[in-house]
């Protein structure tokens, strides 16, 4: 095992540098540095597209244990997967387990990654590294080895939604009524989550214009990098809230829906990435934990008259829902379609279907 | 929910295999978080060395029996509003329950605070549980109550065999286990109804996963998973007896958030209020789960699930108890964050159990659904190569590590098939042998990743071989700490002495870092104090401790013969240093103790008792000095070697601990002194022992440095069973000497606890043995003070003591041990350290001698206590816990070797009111129909005739066997005679006692020592396994015979601790 080591590091904008060991594929990768705290569920992270454009540091030590399932497609998605390729640029642990076991695996972590062409570096102080991002907030970062190197790269200067969004409007399921899907950068599971209560799921590009769409519902996805950047869907979702069509907005979904109502968004410093956000509901003693995955956050005390904070973060006080005093209008900053993570907050895509005509 | 004032508190009792120290550790929590709240706190347990039992915790502490009987006393003595039951294990709540059910708590008007009766109902009843479960629309194993024999056998037929049989309401899976075939269940049936109503039978899940979530609910129905947990063993091992890893390791997300989600379904359905752990059986070959077990309880798990994530559980589930929501509370460990939440680690733990069973004879060895582990030890780090490594060595059994420890095994294919506690080394030794993975798997059922891991410790081993200590490369050197190998192991593996691998490494830069456990996993800057050490990292979290802080060594796993009482005195020595103004650096690695609480000390370092751990957190925090005289064997064992590389040890100078150690050089200072020890020698043949047995006489005591198999200590009556002995037991050689010693019979055995400064004692207790010499000072039942010592022995004890103090120049606590013959006494063992009975001494004498040692040992300027034994009004008596009914097949007999898990001690105005409180808190009951005696050798039987006679004038029902029969008819007394156990003859011995109409068996054994399974073994088994009172000591009989004859349940006073003064 020794002799194969390959060293690799991984460089900061900062100038810090972490010496690991290089594992899935061997190519170099530039992006933003953030870290997740889940531990477990490595297959649907790597694939949420809202991860397009960073390098991600898990926290949790030991990574691949379960290794990868395969590529199963259900009603023309990936069963085990939150997309159709990793997205992550590159992914930073402690350990890797060349080594798997599960019944339902069919390649180690690494094999996958050498797959999708996704560099991967072991061996690194992880906590060390994330104590870095948390005091200095989320960085540039390259993983480069000895022979080759690369520019530092800031993902956010590009339309990271465009990216990940589908090129034509797909559907999905044979419900009579219909979801309009604004895919952002949507993960599998948000769709799973209508076709599994009897929804048909019509997924359309970002800038797509639903309002020329029937829908019993509209849904804005999750998705990478600053909601700002997306002026078509803001402006798409503006025209659909003078409407009465029920809207719910999931993660940067939620911060589109805010913008839309004319409120403001701003960057956290290091974001929330984890599966254990506790979010308080406004007015209750009730608190769900729930999985997340932002580095942006609505600004609650800019909201407009008629919308009220939803949730909030028990840790750090942070926006983590909002909703319209009158009508059917929600937005969750947290994934109540949990995966990877716990379903507590479920119950909201149950509200939001009863919402509809 | 009105707001209640006073709460009683059920503790758990004396410390026993399924119910051990982790139930300290919630109770003294739960007592933290209802003062914080401005609740009175009673508290009723007789388990004096308990930290909760303290001063500073609970505003009353009764030393009683924990039943139904006692408990209803003190409420109606203290009249309390609240009770907790979650937090004394299955004896508060089994108590709690008859308590709910008889109407007693409602009478007084008590409310059950926390998870209502009925959800406790439903999740400790077999039928009810399951039930519950499926209502929930959750899985549980095919299964149904049985209450008869027949019943049981019937639907085993139906679902097949191998099947599950459970007891209902048993601690530790007590009864349970796998059963093949019919007569095996009849059997096991059979005897569970000795002391259950209830049996299940159980669908058996071969070969699936066991995975735990610790979850948590308040009254607005907020729920939380604290900690998931995977056991390393598959279904079938009782999860007490398996290796646990924190969090779950081989889960996909969606198999955990599955999991996590039904087990909060199920507290919701329950409605739990506090904490509640639920296990599950995972198949390992689909997304199918099956719920099979629920503890609406802190637990021993919960304690785990606590030290492994630093979410305090029982802190919390008390204040949910108290009508708190979880949104109300912060995390005590970022002091910002809130306290509903889920801890995120970025770490692995392991926890790993330690057996004491080569303490008994005839003990089956085999590991399944009931527990026979003692105590326990968790590991942290960042691979699991590294806690596993760690783990093994906190064990404290001599191991290196997975691998170097050169066992061997004759049958390697059933070690692996047919579990016992070495089959993680049977697992490296195969795989060191070529096994696969896949047939280890195969034959394990251990799953796959588990075993990947240990085969990269077993290759790794393999290439470090053939280096030399100056040729092994950096990058290996440090995978190889990073894979958890010691440098002794290294060292061990290279041809290299400890020291030289540590030089070595050090000037390679190969060092530990000292990572904190924050429950956010660095996502918030967190105060934390509760660290570890890793080789898997390159960054210290904190900065050097420095001068004011003073470091106390733990005691490490429980195990027989050290266990809370030294964590009473480790916690008690933190409290008095920051009393004093000095900074304190815990370290301990086992889960189950206060000490380990994050929150008693300036700095916790859950890690290695080890010289190498110890010392590498010495040189990172440069403190003031070390403390090794509180955790027991484990720290003292380490003091010369840490004082010859320069550690600064506090208290009694390493040397002269050095001279107490060494039996040649203590033998050498008694000489000097003019003190005498019984006649021994340390001889290295067959030929030399025998000649010196002849010598002194027989009998003789036997300790091997060296021991084959059976118990290391022995007693030979005559010259054949020492030879027979020494050939069997001992490989006695030049290099393996054996120490013979002269045995004293009939000799009464007093202890003397001290404290001394600079070789002047301070304070003592002379506290005397109930049971002849012979007997295991930790299996004896002790009294304080004294009842029947000579004050001429009183006098010369305490001389002796002064003497061996100053010649010592002992600074701290010291116990010694001596053998009283008339008014001979003799030394038999010295201790410079705090011993087993300090706890009880200070509790009884309302002097913490622990206190006033540290003071003494940090140089405080302090006045003697003078306490005279005629100042105390009252007495109190310790008495043993034994645990022979978990451990099938083991003889419970007392001997030579200790074999008491636990202790409890009770006071009261005389001798017997206080014994007969302590025996009844260890389970004794008091007879009330028939008692069969079976009185031993004819001297033994004329010491016994008057307690007969006692017995025959109170009206029992007299059983005995023939001898004792005739003996007893000769002299007046009438019994029944019943036929020996293998004339197989009615009415015989083993029927009366197994169909209940026997309440006591007095059995004293006719030889000290025997081991083959005779008559007598037969009779004392079947009582233990029945459940019926047993005395195998002369002197316990006598006593506790003339105790009953005077003294009713009516004299057993209700006093707490406060009103004996």
């Amino acid at each position: 095992m020794s002799s194969r080591k390959r060293p690799a590091k991984l460089i900061l904008k900062d100038g810090s540098c972490f010496s690991g060991y290089s594992f899935g594929d061997s190519s170099i990768a530039a992006g933003e540095v953030v870290f997740n705290t889940g531990m477990v569920g490595y297959p649907e992270t790597l694939t949420d597209p809202s991860y397009r454009g960073q390098i991600l540091v898990m926290t949790y030590p030991l990574v691949g244990n379960y290794g990868v399932p395969g590529d199963t497609s259900v009603d023309g998605l990936l069963a085990n997967f939150e997309s159709e390729r990793i997205h992550v640029r590159g992914l930073i642990v402690a350990c890797n387990s060349d080594e798997y076991s599960h019944w339902a695996a069919t390649r180690s972590l690494s094999e996958w990654m050498i797959e999708q062409g996704i560099p991967g570096i072991y061996g690194i102080d992880t906590r060390q590294l994330t104590k870095l991002l948390r005091e200095h907030g989320t960085m540039l970062g390259k993983m480069i080895h000895d022979d080759q190197d690369i520019k530092f790269e800031d993902p956010l200067k590009t339309n990271l939604v465009k990216e990940v969004s589908v090129a034509e409007p797909v559907e999905y399921g044979r419900g009579k009524k219909r979801i309009v899907l604004v895919d952002c950068g949507t993960k599998n599971s948000i769709v799973r989550s209508f076709t599994r209560r009897g929804l048909s799921v019509l997924r359309c590009p970002w800038d797509y214009p639903i309002s020329d769409e029937r829908a019993a519902g509209i849904v804005i996805s999750n998705g990478p990098g600053d909601p700002k950047m997306c002026k078509e869907t803001i402006a798409n979702v503006r025209v659909a809230l003078s409407g009465d069509v029920p809207i719910l907005g999931i993660c940067l979904g939620s911060q589109i829906l805010a913008l839309a109502a004319g409120a403001d968004t701003y960057k956290l410093k290091y974001g929330h990435r984890s599966q254990n956000q506790p979010c308080v509901e406004t007015g209750t003693r009730r608190c769900y934990i729930t999985s997340q995955n932002h580095s942006y956050a609505v600004d609650a005390d800019t909201l407009p008259e008629d919308w009220r904070e939803w949730f909030y973060n028990s840790n750090d006080g942070t926006n983590e829902g909002i909703l319209h005093i009158s009508r059917p209008l929600f937005g969750a900053q947290f994934h109540p379609e949990a995966s990877p993570g716990p379903d507590d907050s479920e119950f909201l895509f149950d509200m939001f279907v009863r919402a509809m005509k | 929910m009105n707001r209640v004032k006073k709460v009683l508190i059920l503790g758990s009792g004396a410390i026993r295999i399924g119910q051990a120290g982790e139930f300290d550790y919630s109770g003294s929590q739960s007592i933290k978080a209802l003062k914080e709240e401005g609740i009175e706190t009673v508290l009723v347990n007789p388990n004096i060395a308990t930290i909760q039992t303290s001063e500073h915790l609970a505003d009353k502490v009764y030393f009683l029996p924990i039943d139904a009987y006692f408990v209803e006393k003190v409420i109606e003595k203290e009249r309390p509003d609240g009770i907790l039951l979650g937090v004394g294990g299955q004896t508060a709540l089994n108590v709690g329950l008859e308590l709910a059910q008889s109407g007693v708590l409602k009478k007084h008007e008590v409310d059950i605070l926390g998870t209502p009766i009925e959800a406790i109902q439903k999740s400790e009843d077999r039928d009810l549980f399951a039930k519950a479960v499926l209502e929930a629309g959750l899985h549980v194993p095919l299964s149904r109550a049985a209450a008869s024999v027949d019943e049981a056998l019937e639907f085993a037929e139906e679902i097949g065999y191998p099947v599950m049989c459970r007891i209902a309401y048993a601690l530790g899976g007590l009864g349970s286990g796998v059963v093949h075939n019919t007569s095996e269940l009849a059997q096991k049936v059979q005897s569970a109804f000795a002391f259950a109503d209830q049996v299940l039978i159980e669908e058996y899940l071969l070969g699936w996963k066991e995975v735990e979530y610790e979850v948590v609910r308040d009254h607005c129905n907020n729920c939380i998973a604290v900690c998931s947990m995977e056991n390393v063993d598959p279904m079938g091992i009782h999860t007490g007896e398996s290796i646990v890893v924190a969090p779950v390791q081989t889960l996909t997300s969606r198999e955990n958030f599955q999991l996590r989600a039904a087990a909060i379904k199920l507290i919701r359905h329950l409605g739990v209020i506090g904490e509640c752990n639920v296990q599950f059986a995972l198949d390992p070959a689909s997304e199918d789960y099956k719920i099979i077990e629920v503890n609406a309880r802190l637990s021993r798990s919960s304690a785990l699930a606590s030290k492994a994530t630093g979410y305090p559980l029982a802190f919390v589930a008390t204040k949910l108890a108290l009508g708190k929501s979880l949104t109300e509370l912060e995390n005590s460990v970022t002091s910002v964050t809130s306290a509903c939440f889920e801890p995120a680690l970025d770490y692995i733990v392991l926890k790993y159990p330690r057996w004491d069973l080569q303490k008994f004879s005839n003990v089956n060895v085999n590991l399944g659904s009931e527990m026979k582990s003692v105590g326990e030890v968790m590991a942290i780090g960042r691979s699991y190569e590294e806690v596993l490594q760690k783990a093994i060595r906190m064990l404290d059994l001599g191991l290196k590590g997975l691998v170097c420890n050169d066992r061997m095994f004759d049958d390697l294919d059933r070690e692996l098939s047919e579990p016992t506690e070495k089959r993680m080394f049977a697992i490296a030794e195969a795989m060191r042998m070529g096994y696969s993975v896949a047939r280890i798997h195969e034959l394990t059922h251990v799953n796959k990743w588990f075993l990947f891991k240990m085969k990269s410790i077993v290759d790794l081993a393999q290439s470090l071989k053939g280096h030399d200590l100056e040729g092994l490369p950096r990058e290996l050197f440090k995978e190889a700490k990073q894979k958890g190998f010691s440098d002794q192991q290294i060292g061990h593996i290279i041809g290299s002495s400890e020291a030289a691998v540590r030089e070595r490494r050090k000037s390679l830069e190969i060092i530990p870092c000292i990572k904190q456990i924050d429950t956010l996993a660095g996502e918030f800057p967190a105060s934390a104090n509760y660290l570890y050490l890793t080789y898997n990292g390159s960054e210290d979290d904190v900065e050097t401790a420095g001068e004011n802080h003073v470091v106390v060594l733990g005691g490490g796993a429980y195990r027989i013969g050290s266990s809370v009482e030294f964590d009473w005195c480790c916690v008690s020595t933190v409290i008095t240093l920051k009393r004093l103004g000095y900074q304190t650096i815990m370290i301990n690695c086992n889960p189950e103790t206060v000490s380990t609480d994050y929150d008693i000390c300036d700095r916790l370092y859950f890690d290695e008792l080890s010289f190498e751990r110890v010392l590498d957190i010495y040189e990172k925090e440069s403190p003031g000095g070390v403390v090794v005289s509180m955790g027991g064997q484990v720290p003292n064992n380490l003091a010369l070697r840490l004082h010859k590389t320069g550690v600064r040890i506090l208290g009694t100078s390493p040397v002269d601990i050095d001279v107490a150690e060494d039996r040649h050089k203590f033998s050498r200072l008694l000489d000097e002194l003019g003190v005498r020890q019984p006649e021994w020698e340390e001889l290295t043949s067959i030929e030399e022992a025998q000649k010196f047995a002849d010598a002194v006489g027989y009998p003789v005591l036997i300790r091997p440095s060296y021991v084959l198999s059976g118990a290391a200590m022995s007693i030979a009556l005559a010259k054949d069973e020492l030879k027979e002995y020494l050939i069997k037991a001992s490989d006695v050689s030049m290099e393996h000497p054996v120490v013979i010693s002269k045995f004293i019979t009939g000799a009464k055995e007093i202890e003397i606890d001290a404290v001394a400064n600079s070789g002047d004692v301070y304070c003592y207790a002379i506290s005397e043995h109930v049971e002849n010499a012979g007997v295991h000072s930790g299996d004896a039942t002790m009294v304080l003070p004294p009842q029947r010592t000579y004050l001429e022995t009183m006098r010369r004890i305490k001389k002796i003591a002064q003497e061996i103090a100053q010649a010592l120049r002992i600074t701290g606590p010291f116990n010694i041990q001596f053998i009283a013959k008339g008014n001979e006494v003799k030394v038999i063992e010295c201790n410079l350290r705090a011993s087993r009975s300090f706890p009880f001494v200070s509790k009884v004498f309302r002097t913490n001698f622990i206190d006033l040692a540290t003071e003494i040992i940090m140089g405080k300027s302090v006045s003697k206590v003078v306490r005279s034994p005629f100042d105390l009004d009252y007495v109190g008596v310790k008495a043993p816990m034994f645990s022979f009914m978990r451990l099938k097949g083991s003889d419970p007999v007392l001997g030579v070797e200790m074999a008491s898990t636990g202790e409890v001690a009770c006071l009261g105005s005389d001798f017997k009111e206080a014994f007969l409180k302590s025996l009844i808190s260890v389970g004794f009951k008091i007879p009330k129909k028939g008692i069969f005696l079976s009185t031993g050798p004819i001297e033994s039987k004329a010491e016994l005739l008057p307690s007969a006679r006692m017995l025959f004038k109170m009206n029992f029902d007299l059983y005995a066997t023939k001898g004792t029969a005739d003996f007893l008819k000769t002299n007046g007394v009438e019994a029944t005679i019943l036929h020996w156990p293998l004339d197989e003859r009615e009415p015989n011995a083993l029927t009366y006692i197994a169909d209940g109409k026997i309440d006591l068996v007095i059995n004293i054994p006719k030889n000290i020592e025997k081991e083959e399974l005779d008559n007598d073994y037969l009779i004392r088994r079947k009582a233990v396994d029945s459940g019926v009172a047993l005395i195998t000591d002369r002197q316990i009989a006598k006593r506790f015979v003339e105790a009953i004859s005077d003294t009713s349940m009516d004299d057993l006073l209700v006093t707490s601790w406060d009103q004996y003064v």
